[in-house]
């Protein structure tokens, strides 16, 4: 439902043992891109800008007749010093770096800008969940009379909903396309795929060099073999983000993130929804703490049932007169368990890499289930385990982390590279949100990734809990059931990592994602004010339960500047 | 921690105290004082040889908990159990938490429903070894839970039927693909299993005949817990034609609509064609309140409600008259029922239903206040188990709260006699001697079935509940 799901840990034989700890997932994505866009359209830049910035704007404007783009290349023998292969957010994330930096850039899309997240993912599913949030608040008439409000029935249209999912989506692509063609970005249109050293093919026969090339070219829905799509009554997350119908009663094949995402729009809307997933517990990628919690308060009390350890082995669209038929075997006897009837089965397994056609033999690169090797510079490394020179690859294509955000933190950390500066991204300071109804987010490790590392390494671990019972704007809001947990080293005070179910967690997770990307220690962001009465202080009471055996750093220095 | 002696090994989850609690240093299970581990012993020790049926404890999660109430059973009854596994969520003073099992086995039998308290220490479930030893645990449980003290619950497995009760969801026998098998949808299967019902017995009427919320709401009798959004125009065909084709009636005005009634306002429909075949009659009488009114003053603080005392009247002048309790099954005899089970109408969101005060005869007042508190907050959640609303004798039914003087019940099918309670009011009376005076008075209406009750019968049986009315010393006895 995000741009880049993860390959959700449940059915698909693609599943990474050796993926990164933290599990994947988007962020509020048009948060990001107003920030953007402002930056994209500010033309009096304030005064703090340096220098470099003024340059880039001068030069774009000198050579602007000539070029017709961003600028020259700073090598003549190259057309630009920057192409990127995939418009979606990393490509995005990457290209506008870029040209803050002064690089000639150009972007490739062979399908719509904005990608699987803007397109087919984050974007959409956000404006679903809205919708799903509010349905939910109306229909519980508990709720409701607990504030004293009194609503008659609620309901919907679906086509209006459905509307507001594909708008929402239409309007952040176009934010998406001006915000680059403002900076003067070329966004060149066709399959783009790589011909050798520093050269691209994009559409039919057209040729450019570039002195760096990445390939930010995404995923697609992975579907396993035995199931047959039709894209009515078996759907993945591409064809239910249109939400052409509201079935009565929907199977949803995976409870990573995409699948409770779905569960929350289609129980809110109405359906009964039944979930397969082949490990033992539902919600495999969470803490488990969080999972169980969350399954009490997102599963149990809706019209949810599931069935774990099975493989959906067999799916059939509805045909004939016949629902849809999923036959389930055991996920580790492969035994025939069970036959489900149900109107209509949502895949979502998780997703695979798009890197089909990209030319890859053309130098030597082999994927590996279908993901482009890397190493932790983002750079390509070839069939003998050698780095390919000015090749790149970011996002859901190398694998890493599949998540539109780390896509485009992993361009930014490209661009850095190129124009001279070492960088290598902390994959365990990066966020990831699960946008139900309560919100679940995280950053760094879960407790046993956490325990099982500080086994290997010698260092004590402690936890801090608190709860949303006991913040004062959770309760004002009627919504006190929460958690919030942080997983620390006691001896420095080090965040390894947060997990938070509760109002608004994507909201308050970057808090501890900001403080382990900087390395801020509890000890002193735990002195930090946070205004009352705000959901932030859920965050605050966790920094402040954590007993730390370190003193507090020197006095920072905003608090000097203040005095 | 010395918890390899006792079954069940908590693990703080969820906080949810008022202030924050903090589990800084290494994570570990909440503190279990040996006081559990004593009762522990000695319950096991009773039953160690005979099987391996192992008892569930209420746990003590905390050092000042004294009893627990069950948030939710996290699995069925029937359902296996892996060492570890969450089964129970437990609300102690403090906080919700996870109780885990410390052995292998099947829940076979939950003897503390959800929502209801056990005492620390108490059995709360059955745990048994081997499938085979399920059925053991459940007669067990039924002995268990006429035992149990706190929580004056039906015993579930036991009563609702020989069946096991909760039908589990996962293992249908592996490709048997002869004898169409159940289909009911996730919320259906969960409605089964909250209301007892056996979904095996339910019949389906969904798409494809599968069993759906509806279908177990009918067969539990009870109105839909959450009305449905509408659906959407065009989602389902189905549902919607399905219904169109009725006879044909005038045509409607326009602007007005037509809502189709609930599975329970269906039950009551049915019920009333139904009691156009009884032969009723009606008997009225004046009842003097000015001593129950007083009464009622008295008794109110400590919780005594108008219901139970008239309830209370009522069963004590039906012991005297047993064929006013009696009903007609077939036309051609009495049946003398043994209990006097008083059915009081209640009137919820969108139907009626009638809680059983069972032997309302013989509770004592406060009892029976208490009871009907508990009746009605199931009622109005809709957790009324079927023999706490199906298995009355005789009803009340009053309308007094609304200012109404008198009016006319109709008698429900299966019952002899129903009672129509007016409002109390200030009459002037005349006694006998010409002085005029002011008395409260209420209008007491009774309609019976006339094969079995007569007149005569009925207006005794009115002359002895207000005799228990005006001297109502005896009610509180």
């Amino acid at each position: 439902m995000q741009s880049a799901f993860s390959l959700s840990f449940s059915q698909s034989s693609l599943t990474l043992p050796n993926r990164p700890l933290s599990s994947p997932n988007a962020a509020p994505r048009n948060l990001r891109f107003c920030g953007l866009r402002r930056e994209a359209f500010g033309f009096s830049p304030p005064k703090q800008l340096n220098s470099c910035r003024f340059q880039v704007k001068n030069r774009r404007i000198e050579v602007s007749a000539a070029a017709g783009g961003n600028g020259a290349p700073s090598n003549k023998s190259f057309d630009y010093d920057l192409v990127i292969i995939g418009a979606g957010v990393g490509g995005h994330g990457a290209a506008l770096h870029a040209v803050e930096k002064g690089l000639k850039t150009a972007i490739i899309e062979g399908d719509v800008v904005g990608g699987t997240c803007v397109n087919r993912g984050c974007v959409p599913s956000k404006a679903l969940l809205a919708v799903s949030g509010r349905m939910r608040e109306l229909q519980n008439e508990h709720h409701m009379k607990s504030f004293g409000l009194q609503v008659s029935a609620a309901g919907y249209d679906r086509q209006g909903v459905a509307d507001h999912a594909s708008n929402l989506a239409t309007k952040i692509r176009n934010n998406l396309t001006n915000s680059m063609k403002a900076l003067g970005v070329d966004i060149l249109t066709g399959f783009g795929s790589v011909l050798g050293p520093q050269k691209v093919k994009y559409g039919k026969d057209n040729v450019i060099t570039a002195k760096d090339i990445i390939i930010a070219t995404g995923s697609v829905p992975f579907v396993p073999k035995g199931i047959e799509v039709d894209g009515k009554t078996v759907i993945t997350s591409d064809h239910a983000l249109k939400l052409e119908s509201v079935p009565d009663w929907i199977a949803i094949v995976g409870s990573g993130y995409i699948g409770l995402e779905f569960s929350d729009v289609y129980t809110a809307l109405g359906s009964e929804v039944t979930f397969i997933e082949a490990l033992d517990q539902l919600m495999p990628g969470f803490d488990p703490e969080i999972s169980k919690l969350a399954q009490r308060v997102l599963i149990n009390p809706r019209k949810i049932d599931y069935h774990t350890g099975v493989f959906a082995s067999k799916i059939t669209p509805a045909k004939d007169g016949r629902p849809v038929m999923i036959e389930l075997i055991d996920a580790k006897t492969k035994e025939h368990k069970d036959t489900l009837e149900v109107d209509a089965a949502l895949i979502a397994t998780g997703r695979a890499p798009f890197t089909n056609g990209l030319g890859l033999e053309n130098i030597n690169v082999a994927t590996q289930r279908g993901f482009i090797p890397v190493d932790e510079r983002m750079r390509v490394i070839d069939g003998n385990g050698k780095l390919v020179p000015n090749l790149y690859c970011i996002g859901d294509a190398n694998g890493k982390l599949m998540l539109a955000h780390a896509a485009s933190a992993q361009g930014i950390s490209v661009v850095e590279q190129v124009t001279g500066r070492d960088h290598v991204l902390n994959h365990l300071s990066i966020p990831a949100a699960c946008f139900t109804h309560p919100e679940i987010s995280m950053v760094g490790l879960t407790e046993p990734q956490a325990r099982e590392k500080a086994e290997k390494e010698g260092f004590k671990v402690s936890i801090a809990k608190t709860s949303f019972k006991a913040n004062t704007k959770a309760l004002a809001e009627n919504e006190g059931e929460g958690l919030a947990k942080m997983i620390y080293r006691p001896d420095n005070g080090e965040i390894l990592g947060v997990h938070i179910f509760g109002l608004h967690a994507a909201d308050l997770i970057h808090e501890a994602s900001n403080a382990i990307a900087l390395g801020t220690r509890i000890q002193d962001i735990k002195l930090a004010v946070h205004a009352h009465p705000t959901l932030s202080e859920v965050v605050d009471e966790l920094f402040k339960a954590a007993k730390v055996e370190s003193p507090a750093s020197t006095t920072p220095q905003s608090v000097k500047a203040a005095v | 921690m010395a918890l390899s002696s006792s079954s069940f090994l908590s693990t703080p989850s969820l906080p949810n105290s008022k202030s924050t609690i903090s589990f800084a240093s290494s994570v570990s299970p909440a503190p279990i004082p040996s006081l559990r581990r004593v009762v522990f012993r000695s319950h096991r020790r009773e039953m160690t040889v005979r099987s391996k049926i192992r008892e569930i404890f209420m746990p003590a999660l905390s050092s000042t908990m004294t009893e627990g109430k069950i948030v939710s059973w996290l699995k069925t009854e029937g359902e296996k159990l892996a060492k570890g596994q969450s089964v129970v969520v437990v609300e102690s003073d403090k906080a919700d938490m996870d109780v885990e099992t410390f052995y292998d086995g099947y829940l076979a039998a939950i003897v503390v429903g959800e929502g209801e308290t056990a005492p620390v220490g108490a059995a709360i479930g059955l745990l048994a070894e081997t499938e085979a030893e399920i059925e053991e645990a459940k007669s067990k449980a039924a002995s268990k839970s006429s035992s149990a003290a706190v929580a004056p619950s039906p015993p579930p497995p036991a009563t609702s039927s020989p069946a096991p009760a909760i039908s589990q969801p996962a293992p249908v026998a592996a490709g048997s693909d002869g004898p169409r098998k159940t289909v009911a949808t996730p919320y259906a299967k969960k409605l089964a299993k909250q209301h007892k019902v056996d979904i095996g017995s339910v019949a389906g009427t969904g798409p494809f005949g599968r069993i759906t919320a509806s279908d177990v709401e009918a067969a539990a009798g009870i109105a839909p817990s959450v009305a449905p959004p509408p659906p959407p125009p065009a989602a389902s065909p189905t549902a919607t034609t399905a219904k169109a084709t009725t006879t044909s009636s005038p045509p409607l005005l326009p602007d007005s609509s037509v809502v189709p009634f609930t599975a329970m306002q269906s039950a009551v429909s049915k019920n009333m064609i139904e009691s156009l075949s009884v032969p009723t009659f009606r008997v009225g009488y004046p009842v003097n309140t000015d001593a129950l009114d007083a009464l009622y003053e008295k008794v109110k603080p400590k919780g005594v409600t108008m219901t139970a005392l008239l309830a209370k009247a009522a069963g004590m002048a039906l012991a005297q008259h047993p064929v006013v309790n009696a009903s007609c099954k077939d036309g051609k005899s009495f049946s003398y029922n043994s209990n006097i089970n008083i059915a009081v109408a209640v009137a919820i969101n969108g139907g009626l239903i009638t809680p059983v005060l069972q032997d309302a005869d013989k509770l004592d007042l406060y009892l029976l206040s208490q009871k009907w508190k508990e009746l009605v907050g199931k009622a109005r959640s809709k957790q009324l188990q079927p023999h706490e609303y199906n298995s009355g004798t005789f009803t009340l039914s009053n309308l007094g709260m609304f200012g109404v003087d008198r009016f006319d019940a109709i008698l429900p099918p299966g019952q002899g006699a129903i009672m129509a309670v007016g409002a109390s009011k200030p009459t002037v009376v005349a006694d006998k001697d010409g002085f005029f005076s002011v008395k409260n008075k209420m209008m007491v209406n009774v309609t019976a079935d006339h094969r079995i009750v007569y007149g005569a019968d009925l207006a005794a049986f009115l002359q002895t509940f207000a005799k228990i009315v005006e001297n109502p010393d005896s009610l509180t006895l």
